[in-house]
C-alpha cells in the first residue's frame, strides 16, 4: 500500500512537471508582457495564432520560443495598441514576409491548386466510384454454367443409385 | 486498357511527381515579399566605435549596393565573411552592413578580428529595422539597384558560387543599366 501511494505520488509529480513545461501558456506568456487591456490582448493573441513563425516554420508565433517570434509578438501588440485593425496588423506583417507568414493561406492565383485540389480529388474519386458501382449493377448475376456431360453422367448415376435403394 | 484501369495509375503518377518535386525544395528558403520593392524607410545609428550609420537615403544615391545582415554571434556569418572582404577589396560595389541584435563592443571586436568589409554599418539593436527588411535569419544579403529597389535576396551564408555566379553578375547587370 505504501509503495502504491509512493508510485501514484511520483507519477503525479512527473505529470505536473510535464504539464508546466509544455503548457502553451507558460511558453508564450512566460516571456512577454501582455497588454493591460484584456480585449486588446485577446485580439493580439488571436493574431499571434494566425502568424507563422519564420524560424520554426510549423508553429504559430504564439507558441514559438524563437527570438524573432517574440519580436513579432511584441510588434503585433504595439500596433494593436496604436489602434490598428486586425487586418492592418496582418497586412503589415504580410507586407514584409509575404503570404507565407499566414498559417491560413489566402485564396489567390498562386494558392489555387492548394485550395481546389481536395475538391477536385473528391469529385474524381466520386465519379470513379459511381462508374464502378453502375457497371456492377448493370451486369445481371451470371447464371451458373450448365453441367458438363461428365457431371451429368455422375449425377444420373447417383440418382439411379438412390432410386435403386428405395 | 480501360479508362478506369488507367486512371488510378495516372493519378498516382501525377501525385508522386508533385510530391517528389516538393521533397527537393528547401523549406528554409521563403520567397521574399520585397523583391522589386523600394528599400524600407529606416535610419540606423552607427555601431559604437564605427563612423557611419546606415539609412534608406544611403541606398538611393544612384549606386548599386550590397546590404548584408550580420551579427558577431552568428556562426554562418563567418563562413561568408571572406567573400564580403574580397568584394570590398575589389571596390566593385559598396557593401553595407546591418548589425543585427548585437552588442556594439562584440560587433567591433568581430570586425577588428576578421576584417571590416562594410562601407557603412547600421546598428539594429532591437531587430526592428531588420523585420522591415523581412529578415528571418542571419546572415541575409540583399542587392539594391540604382533606384534603391531590392533586386535580390540571399538567405543564409553565401558560398563562393552564390557570390560569383549570382550576386556579382546581377550587380554588374544592374550597374550597366
Amino acid at each position: 500500500m505504501r509503495e502504491l501511494l509512493h508510485r501514484v505520488g511520483s507519477c503525479a509529480a512527473i505529470m505536473m512537471i510535464v504539464c508546466l513545461t509544455f503548457s502553451a501558456e507558460t511558453l508564450a506568456i512566460g516571456v512577454d508582457k501582455p497588454l493591460a487591456d484584456a480585449a486588446l490582448e485577446a485580439r493580439a493573441r488571436a493574431i499571434h495564432k494566425q502568424l507563422r513563425c519564420l524560424v520554426c516554420q510549423n508553429q504559430a508565433i504564439d507558441d514559438s520560443n524563437a527570438d524573432l517570434a517574440r519580436d513579432l509578438r511584441v510588434l503585433v501588440r504595439e500596433r494593436i495598441s496604436l489602434g490598428e485593425s486586425d487586418q492592418e496588423v496582418l497586412d503589415y506583417v504580410v507586407g514584409r514576409y509575404g503570404d507565407w507568414v499566414l498559417l491560413n493561406p489566402p485564396f489567390n492565383i498562386r494558392t489555387l491548386a492548394l485550395w481546389i485540389s481536395p475538391v477536385v480529388l473528391l469529385l474524381l474519386g466520386g465519379v470513379f466510384a459511381v462508374v464502378i458501382l453502375r457497371r456492377q449493377r448493370n451486369q445481371p448475376e451470371a447464371a451458373p454454367a450448365d453441367l458438363t456431360p461428365d457431371e451429368q453422367a455422375r449425377l444420373k448415376a447417383l440418382l439411379d443409385d438412390e432410386r435403386g435403394k428405395s | 486498357m480501360r479508362l478506369t484501369h488507367v486512371l488510378p495509375l495516372a493519378l498516382f503518377v501525377v501525385v508522386a511527381i508533385a510530391l517528389g518535386i516538393g521533397l527537393t525544395l528547401n523549406p528554409r528558403v521563403i520567397p521574399s515579399a520585397l523583391i522589386d520593392k523600394p528599400v524600407p524607410e529606416f535610419a540606423l545609428p552607427p555601431v559604437d566605435g564605427k563612423p557611419d550609420g546606415l539609412t534608406a537615403a544611403d541606398l538611393r544615391t544612384g549606386d548599386v549596393a550590397i546590404v548584408n545582415i550580420f551579427a558577431s554571434w552568428c556562426g554562418p556569418c563567418r563562413v561568408e565573411h571572406p567573400l564580403l572582404m574580397e568584394v570590398a577589396r575589389s571596390g566593385e560595389v559598396p557593401v553595407h552592413g546591418i548589425n543585427y541584435k548585437d552588442l556594439p563592443r562584440n560587433a567591433v571586436a568581430w570586425l577588428n578580428r576578421f576584417g571590416d568589409p562594410y562601407t557603412r554599418i547600421g546598428s539594429d539593436r532591437d531587430g526592428r529595422v531588420s523585420i522591415d527588411w523581412g529578415v528571418y535569419g542571419v546572415p541575409e544579403t540583399f542587392v539594391v539597384d540604382r533606384n534603391g529597389r531590392i533586386a535580390y535576396k540571399h538567405v543564409g551564408p553565401m558560398m563562393a558560387e552564390d557570390m560569383h555566379q549570382r550576386i556579382l553578375p546581377l550587380v554588374r547587370e544592374l550597374q550597366s543599366k
